[in-house]
């Protein structure tokens, strides 16, 4: 008999038209890490929800067991008080509060009328030792890195006595460094009596870390594998989330590069005077007629400044240097004029900065270039639905109807319209920055294949991405950057994952 | 009628207003034994309303980017002093005063949206310093001669004045303005043809449309409504210049966030400003746009308040930012950014204004009528709220 901390049975969750959770069973050892996978809309999260109280126990059907006793939660303060710490992939501090006031958000240590602020510190301070942390606790949350905001709300979890922890996407804004950091750090809170649920997308970072995996798909239980007695590999589980296996993660290009340089700058600098730093030291790079560049490097190498610099620099960054686009010296002082130019620019976080999430498809496919479907200013209702429909089409981008909302698509079909947006433009080149994180494994498939029917029409891609596996896969040359420079090139045919490891932590 | 219940429940937060306005005019109409739907009321009702509905159209568009501007209610009480005193003591035709107030109001807008699209002030901060400056340039400007009075007849018709009545006939429905009847007469026909090329067209690229039962249904409705409206106000001194005002720039802006491109850069500026100056939209420059269209609709107001008082008075405009911020968040926009319409900002203004001018015709006391309408604002957020969240 196994000591289960927790027992999910027969979990039915519906919204309007939709069931996320379909008969849900879902157990977990006491001790144990436990990873949780599947694709996206698989309703893992919603599963986590369905734990955690965010739906009380009246809007679903099936049982909680936790520690052997049956739990009608009916908010999240009920499973907070249960002992059930839940993360988010955004995270819940308040960047302009302190480290210690952060931790103790909520549960503040009074002292007759006034805050114990001594105490405070003292019991934070114990629980940053608790998950390795070493920083000022009266340090403002929002001057640290994303990876030490993560252990923060980690510790944080742990001030309210937390029993299991649940990490929904803890690593996916996360570095390497950071990421090793994290899964370390639950190696230990597990010697301290903690158990862990870990949603991921990450696979290598599953198989690493995880003793059981379940997964889930379509809101169904397909498995759930013991490491100690089932094989376990990364094949095995795809072909467990989509439901068959992928031979291919990237389809074949049949098409080669063209001869013509379609960009190219030289001696590119930029300062941010907000900051007070150089963002970009004299970086070079050229990109070909209908040719994949992949620009890898780590979070905060200073991939997503370049592009943003080069694409009409919102920013603000005094910036010097050459940018020659289609032969001509051009330098562009607003995205408008970069995408009059033929340059676009797809952002590496479609819901911050890429889409307009609570306006329709239609209109967000549209708004790079109302001039498509206007005349003189003034807007051709049926121009614009048609154009909306062709691109649901063409790129088979899942909806009931081009009036939804782009925040209830999913994340692959998002980063659709978002493509869709900007092949409306029309553009020669297309910076595309992390084109499929946070999207499943069968969306990302559809997306490389975009990318190469693009190539094959002569449009030009520069990847920006984060995971070498996909830019090894899709790029014909590889730049590496580090510390705001280029610190190598690779072609993609021999580089290896090592060898760009190595050109990004050059500094 | 399942197609009908399932349309109004889809579009429940749009009609939700509409169906509060009736019921307000309902409940007056009976307590007041009929007073309140008298042409008589109505045509006052729609005179008081027109300032406050110009200014509201306005503060949609700001609360859509979202800022929000509180200084237009002394700049319209100020602008409307300028323009008192340049028909009183500079002597100026009214056309050229009326184009000069307009052009000063522009000004100001720009003016207020200098240091929140230039510096990222917060508007709020930047607005109430405009505020609190026109609110002491209008003491100024009147200090000398107290409330100015206006003498000039066919300026204080805009406040006042009527439109003529071109087919007027004492054999023929005497006493009743048979104009306003035309004009409502070929506003319902423009509207039906323009519904039925709407739909032909959608029907041509195969887009959904209701079906024809509540499309005839619907036309019928429309119909009848315009023809009470313009039956109402028919019987009385007819349609009057402000509600002329008033109907074009409702319609101007109506047009303007539906079917341009302007419009939609609006709503993209206010649901996501990075997202927009990424798609190559200048938020700088519609935020520009955007306290410049309010500046120059405070300073219509203005005149439209003057010409109504046919004076000018220290203490005009006092508050009608607050009138119009109420106005338009009973209309549904959104403080959030990106929500909100013209013609829901048009029915917040008209909910509101109801609201005052029934609770006077009944004799409610001024206090009683304060909370009555913070309540009702109240209750029109909430069931905003309540409606958004269900839908999502």
């Amino acid at each position: 008999m196994t000591d289960n901390i927790l027992e999910m049975r027969h979990i039915t969750k519906t919204f309007p038209g939709v069931r996320a959770l379909n008969d849900v069973n879902f157990a977990v050892r006491r001790g144990e890490i436990h990873c949780l996978v599947g694709e996206n809309g698989a309703g893992k999260s919603t599963l986590m929800k369905v734990l955690s109280g965010v739906y009380p126990h009246s809007d679903f059907e099936g049982e909680i067991i936790l520690n052997g006793q049956k739990k009608e939660f009916t908010g999240i303060h009920d499973s907070e008080e249960a002992g059930i710490g839940i993360i988010y992939q955004e995270l819940a501090l308040v960047p302009e509060m302190t480290v210690y006031e952060n931790i103790m958000l909520g549960h503040e240590i009074r002292r007759g009328m006034t805050i114990d602020v001594q105490e405070m510190i003292h019991r934070a301070e114990e629980l940053l030792k608790r998950v390795r942390l070493s920083v000022n606790s009266s340090a403002k949350v929002k001057d640290l890195g994303i990876g030490k905001q993560q252990l923060v709300e980690i510790a944080k979890a742990l001030s309210r006595n937390v029993k299991l922890l649940i990490l929904d996407e803890p690593t996916s804004a996360l570095n390497e460094d950071d990421c090793d950091n994290l899964l370390g750090i639950l190696r230990i809170l597990k010697t301290q009596g903690v158990t862990s649920i870990m949603i991921s997308h990450k696979l290598k970072e599953v198989l690493s870390i995880a003793e059981t995996v379940t997964v889930l798909r379509d809101g169904q239980t397909i498995c759930t594998l013991d490491r100690q007695k089932d094989a376990v590999t990364e094949q095995i589980l795809i072909k467990h989330m989509v439901g068959r296996s992928i031979e291919n993660i990237y389809p074949p290009r049949t098409s080669r590069p063209g001869e013509e340089v379609v960009l190219e700058v030289k001696n590119w600098s930029a300062y941010d005077a907000k900051l007070g730093r150089k963002v970009l030291n004299n970086v070079n790079f050229r990109v070909r007629g209908g040719e994949v560049v992949g620009l890898s490097g780590l979070v905060g190498s200073g991939r997503t400044e370049l592009a943003r610099s080069l694409f009409g620099n919102p920013d603000g960054y005094i910036v010097s240097g050459e940018l020659v686009f289609k032969g001509r010296k051009q330098r562009f002082s607003h995205p408008r004029g970069a995408i009059r130019a033929g340059l676009a620019y797809a952002t590496e976080d479609r819901k911050r900065n890429g889409l307009v999430l609570i306006k329709s498809i239609q209109e967000n496919i549209s708004l790079a270039n109302l001039q498509g479907v206007s005349k003189n200013g003034v807007i051709n209702e049926e121009l614009d639905k048609q154009t909306a429909l062709n691109f649901v089409d063409s790129l088979s981008i899942k909806t009931p109807g081009i009036n939804q909302l782009v925040m209830n698509l999913s994340g692959g079909n998002q980063q659709k319209v978002s493509v869709a947006k900007w092949l409306f433009v029309g553009p020669d080149l297309l910076i595309f920055d992390e084109p499929t994180r946070g999207i499943d494994v069968g969306a990302k498939y559809e997306i490389y294949t975009i990318i190469n029917d693009l190539v094959a029409k002569g449009m030009s891609i520069l990847m920006i991405s984060s995971e070498l596996p996909e830019i090894l896969g899709m790029s014909d040359r590889i730049y590496v950057v580090a510390n705001g420079t280029i610190t190598g090139e690779l072609d993609a045919q021999t580089a290896t994952q090592e060898a760009v490891m190595r050109l990004a932590t050059q500094y | 009628m399942n197609e009908l219940m399932t349309v109004l429940k889809k579009n429940v937060r749009e009609y939700g207003m509409f169906i509060a306005l009736a019921v307000i005019i309902g409940v007056f109409t009976i307590l007041s034994h009929g007073v309140f739907i008298s042409s008589r009321n109505i045509a006052n009702l729609l005179n008081q309303t027109g300032y406050i509905a110009v200014l509201a159209v306005g503060m949609t568009l700001v609360i859509i980017i979202r800022h929000i501007d509180l200084s237009v209610g002394f700049l319209s009480g100020f602008l409307g002093a300028i323009a008192a005193i340049s028909l009183t003591q500079w002597n100026w035709p009214v056309w050229l005063s009326i184009l000069f107030v307009l052009g000063l109001g522009v000004c100001a807008g720009l003016l207020t949206a200098l240091p929140v699209a230039g510096l990222g002030i917060p508007a709020f901060v930047a607005s109430l310093a405009g505020w609190l400056i026109y609110r002491g340039a209008l003491m100024l400007v009147t200090a000398a001669t107290g409330t100015i009075i206006i003498p000039n007849e066919s300026f204080n018709a805009l406040g006042n004045g009527y439109i003529p009545d071109l087919f007027a006939s004492q054999s023929f429905l005497p006493g009743i303005h048979k104009t306003t009847l035309v004009l409502g007469l070929i506003a319902a026909v423009i509207f039906i043809f323009g519904q039925i090329a709407d739909r032909r067209r959608k029907l041509q690229y195969k887009f959904e449309v209701p079906s024809t039962g509540l499309f005839v249904a619907k036309l019928i409705f429309m119909s009848v409504i315009l023809g009470f409206i313009s039956w109402i106000l028919a019987g009385y001194n007819g349609m009057s210049w402000t509600v002329v005002v008033m109907l074009a720039v409702v319609l101007i802006y109506d047009f303007i966030t539906r079917r341009t491109v302007i419009g939609r850069h609006i709503y993209a500026v206010g649901g996501n400003p990075e997202a927009a100056e990424l798609s190559g939209i200048s938020v700088r420059n519609i935020t520009y746009a955007v306290f410049g269209s309010m500046g120059f609709l405070a300073a219509l107001s203005g005149i439209l308040f003057a010409a109504r008082l046919k004076s000018a008075t220290p203490q005009a405009g006092t508050l009608f930012e607050m009138d119009a911020i109420a106005a338009a968040y009973i209309g549904g926009v959104s403080a959030a950014g990106g929500v909100g319409s013209i013609s829901g900002s048009l029915i917040g203004a008209l909910v509101y204004m109801s609201l005052m001018n029934g609770m006077n015709l009944l004799g409610t006391d001024i206090s009683l009528q304060y909370v009555i309408r913070g309540l009702v604002l109240l209750v029109a957020v909430i069931f905003d709220v309540m409606t958004r969240k269900r839908k999502s």
